[in-house]
């Protein structure tokens, strides 16, 4: 296997880095031929794919294309069934778990937490691979819990048990505790679900508060095309299982793109705040003559 | 064993106390004060509770030491045992009640242990070895080794460690599907529990009426009066699995967020995972190996202490604490709080244990999930 990747569509796009320099903690994270399985069901095919560093990658697709299974295998939870996820030229399954840990964080759908555990206790856990069971806790783990719990606005709730809070409330505090672990690579699998719009909002000004202050490179499975479009630096495209089309969000999300993705017919349109595109979906009661007319026009 | 050696981050080094960031008062520092104050106060309430217990571990100890108006006796004892002037060796005090007490504490010990670690891991309250069958496996293989091969003393022992742990491994395999799930492990462990019971039924209805009571201790649990060379025995072994717990209770702090979560924090879930119930078996295997399957110790100790230290993770210090006091307890009631009959152990822990599994159940459904 040459190590190098395939496939220049997947590469970054060329665009800079927003609001900071290239920086130390950017790592090349890249999958070449990658196969995922379950058993041996095939759920990712041949996916050759480059995280471009220092930028937000969002992760769309259909249910059920890989987009979750994808994320498993960057964060090497799951083991390539074929080809190889690579950190920084190095087959991530053979890296020591630890260093791993140290280096890419992931939060995955809906995470459970412990029984009556405190916000403090739980975003302590992220300090974990900067832990042996031998070095304890340090005044240096207390200020980046602080910070973590600063930054997504939880530090009123340091003492508060989880399973008291609100929706947005816990998913702030589980973003704080993957903030903790100080990760250069974040992989968040739908972050805002079950969430409603104002704190979909938040969580995602949070995350490009990250990826901007920090320099952490976030790739995030999202189902909202439309903020997938506008948070996202570059867009991954999947349909079963496999990669549909990379790039900026402008040239990637096009109507064609979504029919032939999606199988939705609908209108890609510039998004009135950011000008990103945003797709109007049609609908099978909506296509009034003129706007069939308009399509095909 | 000191209950900070097994102190997931209870000691160790701290921000300094008292220091400026404690009032959190100040806005420059309640970024870093707030995590650090609720931190704080967790472990001075984990302090505090530790110390009750200890007390209370303290006051029962002497209490069956002394029951009975032998306080002068035991106070001679320990004279002599110090080297002091006046000190009087006493049979009583020296070789029935010391080793019993000891034995006692450390058994409370590693079933308090064990039963939290593979509660924790499992995620079920369900999961202790006395409801899983290993602590059967162990009262089966004595059995069938005093029975069938005739023999006794330490040979029983060995037999007993034995089956504890052949019943787990069975357990594993069995509840494997390209891994271990807590409610599919339970579950194999409870039906291998009733074959268990039905093999230890099988010999007994073919042994003769002398061996049945030399099997009985092993089919309830009984302290009695061990042999210091026993409690050593014991005493070695947690010295030895000491570090393994340190490390076990370390694992479950990534393991207890899911196997995802604990991936992410560099922690290989099912290897992690085998460690820690290899801990537990290994706590459990030789504490039964010594004084027999004592019901329900494993199984209650975890809850109490996370009931006393609500939201701290397995508080592994407080189970073994909470371990030591219910069979030091129970082992009091079993000797002098049945008027002159003495009774095993076991008889006593599972009158308590019995009503506690029911208002488990009944509170479980209410809450409708099994964690």
């Amino acid at each position: 296997m040459s190590g190098r990747p395939t496939g220049e569509r997947s590469g970054p796009d060329g665009r800079q880095p927003r609001g900071h320099d290239p920086h130390p903690r950017s790592h090349d994270l890249r999958t070449v031929g990658l196969d995922l399985a379950y058993d041996d069901r095939v759920v990712v095919h041949d996916l050759d794919l480059a995280i471009p560093p220092g930028l937000i990658t969002a992760v769309v697709g259909p249910n059920g294309c890989g987009k979750s299974t994808l994320l498993r295998g960057l964060a090497r939870l799951l083991r390539p069934h074929a080809g190889q996820v690579l950190l920084d030229g190095h087959p991530v399954h053979r890296l020591p778990s630890r260093q791993v840990a140290e280096l890419i964080g992931i939060l995955p759908q809906s995470p459970v937490a412990p029984d009556g555990i405190t916000v403090a206790d739980l975003v302590g856990r992220g300090r974990y691979p900067h832990q042996g069971w031998f070095r304890r806790w340090t005044s240096t783990d207390d200020q980046v819990v602080g910070d973590a719990l600063a930054a997504t606005g939880t530090a009123d709730l340091a003492a508060r048990r989880v399973d008291e809070l609100s929706g947005g409330q816990r998913q702030r505090v589980w973003l704080a505790m993957a903030l903790a672990q100080d990760p250069d690579v974040l992989l968040l699998d739908e972050p805002t679900t079950f969430l409603d719009v104002t704190h979909q909002i938040e969580v995602l000004d949070l995350l490009t508060d990250l990826n901007r202050q920090r320099g952490t490179t976030v790739v995030m499975v999202l189902h909202d095309l439309n903020l997938a479009a506008r948070y996202a630096d570059h867009l991954v495209v999947l349909a079963d299982g496999r990669l549909v089309a990379a790039g900026d969000p402008a040239d990637v999300l096009t109507a064609e793109l979504v029919a032939s993705a999606f199988g939705l017919t609908a209108r890609v349109v510039g998004d009135p705040v950011t000008g990103t595109p945003m797709v109007v979906p049609v609908g099978r009661h909506h296509r009034t003559p003129s706007l069939v007319a308009r399509d095909l026009g | 064993m000191s209950a900070a050696l097994l102190s997931p981050g209870a000691s160790g080094p701290d921000v300094s106390p008292g220091s400026a960031r404690s009032s959190g008062s100040s806005s420059a520092h309640a970024a870093s004060g707030a995590p650090a104050a609720a931190r704080r106060a967790g472990r001075r309430r984990t302090r505090r509770v530790l110390g009750a217990l200890v007390l209370l571990l303290l006051v029962a100890v002497g209490a069956s030491l002394t029951w009975g108006g032998l306080t002068g006796e035991v106070l001679g004892h320990l004279g002599a045992l110090l080297g002091l002037p006046g000190g009087e060796e006493s049979f009583v005090v020296g070789t029935l009640r010391l080793p019993r007490v000891a034995m006692s504490v450390l058994a409370g010990v590693a079933f308090g242990l064990s039963g939290t670690l593979f509660q924790t891991v499992l995620r079920n309250p369900l999961a202790s070895p006395d409801v899983l069958g290993i602590s059967g496996g162990a009262s089966l293989a004595a059995a069938w080794a005093i029975l069938v091969l005739g023999v006794s003393g330490a040979a029983v022992s060995a037999a007993a460690f034995g089956g504890a742990l052949t019943v787990a491994a069975a357990i594993y395999l069995l509840s494997w599907r390209g891994g271990v799930s807590g409610y599919r492990f339970v579950l194999v462990g409870v039906s291998l529990a009733f074959a268990v019971s039905s093999g230890l039924g099988y010999l007994l209805t073919r042994a003769a009426v002398d061996e049945v009571r030399a099997v009985l201790v092993w089919t309830v649990g009984s302290i009695g009066t061990p042999r210091w060379s026993a409690v050593g025995l014991l005493a070695g072994a947690l010295v030895v699995l000491a570090p393994a717990v340190a490390v076990a209770a370390h694992r479950l702090r990534a393991l207890e967020l899911g196997d995802d979560l604990a991936g992410g924090l560099g922690v290989r879930p099912d290897l992690a995972r085998l460690g820690v119930l290899a801990v537990g078996v290994a706590l459990a295997a030789v504490a039964t190996s010594q004084v027999g399957p004592i019901a329900f110790v494993a199984f209650v100790s975890g809850p109490i202490a996370r009931r006393l230290l609500p939201g701290t993770g397995p508080a592994l210090p407080a189970s073994a604490l909470v371990g030591a006091v219910v069979v030091v307890l129970a082992e009091l009631v079993a000797q002098h709080g049945l008027g002159s009959l003495e009774v095993p152990v076991g008889i006593v822990t599972g009158l308590v244990g019995a009503p506690y599994l029911l208002w488990l159940l009944a509170t479980l459904n209410r809450k409708g999930h099994g964690a």
